[in-house]
């Protein structure tokens, strides 16, 4: 049993069963996370550079522990004081991490397409960890595994990703991912943030939670950024806060518990309320936790398909 | 120099003909035109059975790069992609360094135009409207009329100011010069790199909405509306909206023309699925509706002239990320094979349609004189292979640079020659 | 392919009860002792003999399942994948004398790669292999503890255990190839 493709550049147009493959597979990986020595050899003798273009602290810690946890050799790059720094091309980047004989590359940048570009210039397996707002698969696997988890099955389950859409590749891997797996998707957020055309994609649009809730099993809640205000894309995190932010108040009429979800990092009281972000209902850490064991699934899924 | 083309079907759109006519050349003239004209033994003879004699093509909207920016493409390599193509005469843009808003650089290009190639290509230069192309002040537009310019543009950029386009659109009314719009509101299109539409929004990249190309539009023609004899073209055209412009603007019978480029009327943004930075250029590729509001105003009239915006970048420039890279791809040694191809083939075009797009019109929108094709005129003839299928190889063009999207492409209908200056060149097969 | 039986269903339970016998035996009772099955079949086996313990001693013994595919050093480059299970070994090793238990003993590579995975989950005090069949032609220096029956095979015979929770059936084929025995192996899963 093995994916298809050679790297993971996205969930778009990616097969149910590989989907399926790696969920599956990161099951068993949760379990090593549960032992004293938290370390298995698939990957023993392998190099995986993590090259992050755009800071992440928590994204990066989560590939270098899956990785160090398969038992790889792990290499980080990060752009503070780097190459790229003295201006060095993506493409000589790459290149050169590459002559250094490096089997798998992670790589986080700004740019969309980063990820594809990467995987046309060099051998190893390529790994997107986001780019731009594209895709982030790896977020969205483990967000689909942290519902299976909590509802069983992903099939006909309703998920409403809540925030800045146009911006957020969190938002389209997940997209892309739940709709294959047979889930029922829809977005809530101001118009502004809402890319022309979503509905092409198979998803409901709101601009209201409360117009939600009555009919959802999950949130997901996105990140709001400050930079997007300063661009006329919505007029203030007060107004943010009040009108879409995720409350008490607003799933007030939900009929059932919503579980509620987030990449993190979480600014509290302004996408989320802080009650519901540690609330009983919030899978929010365990997201964090099945990260590891879903990244190993997929680094393991490539590395040894060579 | 003596040439008898024999067999060619000559197409005239001037003077009406259309059928076989075998011409003798001698010294850059057109010494004798007539059925079955007799061997001559001093003559070279050129057989051109089922081949198709036109008058030259001119290429309106070409960046040859130089002077500043030779790495990509210099004056004498561009203009043997133009004879590549089966352009007898290119129209450069003013995005040099220096730009062309001042006489000297304009008198340059044009010498240098001359000394290249053996002086077969015509370059006419269009210079910028505005001093260095910031949108602020007009340029010395009268010097540079008189030092060669055709037209003026600020392309690569719009003119964003209604007061500048209105008093440049005035000042250039005097000397029948049109103005060129880069139709952009740039305030719509912060940082965009792609049309903005489901496609952009499936792979997360910032757009450029069609309503920036269309509300400019809109705004110009009111302008023109106003200003007596201005003269004003839409360069490479690419929405509905746009189009629909121009044509509520020629209903009112205002000097309003506008042309698109072959990839407008060849690819969607669907081509952007994959990151191909070959298939990033402004305006930007759009959707299925638009490139049939294209074909269909190429047959109604409403898009006068084809052409290409060649835009050479080298391939450390393209192979980027695609939010860094520069716009623009390379187009004069596709646009014939392309343009048979895409509007030919598929009757959107005739023939003789075809080459009023290509020479007829362009050449009126920019005051030149028509090119007579008879006995006692300087001979400027462009010769296509209308039925010769090939496949496009990058690696084979004439151009400093290969950013095209085309590579592999397998088309039908070839330029194999062109005549002008008292020089005659055969493309390579 | 010609297929030989070489132990029905009678012998089989026969068998299994001897093994359980001789666990008790070896280590003076079931004090202290675990039983770990490597998936699939040693996995079944473990739990029938853990049954069989209770039933002769009246004590319950801890069973555990083992899934290997981790530890394997034949992972990569393979054209098909094996299928990764889980490991489910809900109490802890440490301490504790350990049988590892597997239907067939051959090279000796799967047992190597259960004794790696087994000491990154705990450290036991002991580890004693039992196996229904011992088919010889180690390529690694494992011996087992307890053995079901020896049957001598050559590199183009394959032993197979069949099990009822799996197969319907208990029994035990000795099947003649065409190939070496070794590439065949890895079909079962």
């Amino acid at each position: 049993m093995k994916l298809h493709g050679r790297h993971l550049l996205g969930l778009d147009g990616m097969p149910r069963e590989d989907i399926q493959l790696i969920l599956d597979t990161a099951v068993s990986f949760k379990e090593v996370l549960e032992r004293p020595i938290k370390k298995v050899p698939p990957l023993q003798g392998k190099t995986i550079a993590n090259m992050f273009f755009e800071s992440s602290t928590r994204t990066r810690l989560s590939f270098e522990l899956a990785e160090r946890r398969l038992s790889a050799d792990v290499v980080s790059f990060t752009t503070a004081g780097s190459s790229v720094a003295k201006g060095e091309t993506l493409k000589d980047t790459a290149r050169n991490i590459e002559a250094m004989k490096i089997d798998m590359v992670v790589i986080r940048h700004s740019a969309p397409g980063a990820a594809h570009f990467l995987s046309r210039v060099v051998n190893a397996n390529v790994i997107n960890a986001g780019d731009g707002s594209h895709e982030h698969p790896t977020q969205a696997l483990l967000d689909m595994f942290t519902l299976r988890e909590k509802h069983g099955s992903l099939d006909g389950l309703r998920v409403c990703i809540v925030g800045d859409i146009t911006h957020s590749r969190v938002a389209r891997s997940n997209i892309f991912g739940l709709k294959t797996m047979g889930a029922e998707v829809s977005v809530c957020g101001p118009a502004t943030l809402i890319p022309r055309e979503i509905e092409n994609l198979g998803v409901k649009v709101y601009h209201r939670l409360e117009d939600v809730v009555q009919d959802v099993d999950a949130l997901n809640v996105l990140r709001i950024q400050l930079e997007r205000q300063q661009r006329g894309l919505f007029p203030s995190l007060r107004e943010y806060h009040r009108y879409f932010g995720v409350t008490k108040e607003k799933l007030a009429r939900a009929t059932k518990p919503i579980t509620i979800m987030h990449p993190g990092p979480i600014n509290r009281d302004v996408e989320i309320s802080a009650d519901l972000a540690d609330g009983e209902h919030s899978v929010i850490l365990q997201q964090v936790t099945n990260g590891v064991a879903v990244r190993m699934a997929v680094l393991y899924l490539l590395g040894i398909s060579n | 120099m003596k040439l008898l083309l024999k067999n060619g079907t000559l197409i005239d759109p001037v003077s009406g003909k259309d059928e076989m006519f075998d011409l003798l050349i001698v010294d850059g003239r057109i010494e004798k035109m007539g059925k079955s004209l007799s061997a001559d033994k001093a003559a070279q003879e050129i057989p051109l059975k089922g081949k198709i004699v036109a008058p030259g093509f001119i290429d309106m909207h070409v960046h040859l790069r130089e002077p500043g920016f030779e790495h990509k493409e210099t004056i004498e390599t561009g203009c043997r992609a133009a004879v590549a193509g089966g352009f007898t005469a290119v129209c450069c843009m003013p995005n040099t360094n220096p730009c062309i808003d001042d006489e000297s650089v304009a008198r340059y290009i044009q010498e240098k135009g001359k000394s290249v190639c053996e002086g077969i290509v015509d370059v006419y230069p269009i210079a910028a409207a505005t001093k260095g192309r910031q949108g602020a002040e007009l340029s010395p537009m009268a010097e540079l009329v008189d030092a060669g310019a055709v037209a003026f543009t600020d392309d690569g950029s719009p003119i964003m100011s209604a007061e500048i386009m209105r008093r440049a659109l005035e000042y250039s009314s005097m000397y029948g010069t049109p103005i060129i719009q880069h139709a952009e509101d740039s305030t719509l299109t912060h940082g965009g790199c792609m049309h903005e539409g489901f496609v952009s929004t499936r792979l997360g990249m910032p757009g450029i909405p069609p309503i920036a190309e269309s509300l400019m539009v809109e705004r110009d023609v009111t302008l023109v509306r106003y200003i007596p004899r201005a003269r004003y073209h839409v360069a490479h055209i690419s929405t509905r909206g746009g189009i629909a412009a121009v044509r509520a603007a020629k209903k009112e019978k205002l000097n309003v023309t506008c042309e698109v480029t072959p990839h407008h009327f060849t690819l969607t943004d669907e081509a952007v699925v994959g990151f191909d930075t070959n298939t990033k250029m402004n305006p930007p590729l759009r959707t299925r509706e638009d490139v049939e509001a294209v074909k269909e105003a190429l047959r109604d009239g409403t898009i006068d002239v084809i052409a290409t915006d060649h835009a050479p970048h080298t391939i450390d420039e393209k192979e980027v990320e695609y939010t860094l890279a520069p716009f623009g791809i390379v187009g004069l040694e596709t646009a014939v094979g392309l343009a048979i191809t895409e509007l030919v083939e598929p009757n959107v075009l005739s023939i003789v349609q075809l080459i009023e797009k290509l020479s007829t019109n362009p050449r009126r929108i920019l005051s030149l004189p028509p090119i007579q094709i008879k006995e006692g005129e300087r001979a400027n003839l462009t010769l296509i292979d209308p039925t010769v299928e090939w496949t496009v190889d990058t690696q084979r063009f004439q151009s400093k640079s290969k950013n095209s999207p085309f590579h592999g492409r397998r088309l039908k209908g070839k330029a194999i020659g062109v005549i002008n200056n008292g020089k005659f060149r055969l493309s390579q097969p | 392919m010609k297929r030989t039986k070489l132990i029905d269903a009678v012998g089989f339970r026969r068998t299994v009860s001897r093994l359980a016998h001789e666990v008790l035996e070896r280590n003076k009772g079931a004090d202290n002792l675990a039983l770990v099955g490597i998936r699939t079949r040693g996995d079944f086996l473990a739990r029938r003999l853990a049954t069989m313990i209770a039933d002769i001693e009246g004590k319950n013994v801890q069973v555990g399942s083992l899934d290997i595919t981790l530890y394997r050093d034949d992972l990569r480059g393979r054209l098909d994948q094996p299928q990764l299970k889980s490991t489910e070994i809900l109490f802890d090793l440490t301490d504790k004398v350990v049988v590892l238990v597997d239907d067939v003993l051959f090279t000796g590579r799967t047992v190597r790669a259960a004794l790696n995975a087994l000491m990154d989950i705990g450290r036991p005090a002991q580890i004693q292999l039992l196996v229904l069949v011992d088919r010889g032609h180690r390529e690694l220096p494992v011996k087992a503890d307890i053995v079901g029956k020896n049957v001598p095979t050559s590199l183009k015979q394959e032993i197979q255990v069949l099990m009822t929770e799996v197969d319907g059936e208990d029994a035990v084929f000795l099947v003649e190839r065409d190939e070496d025995a070794r590439e065949t192996k890895e079909k079962q899963p």
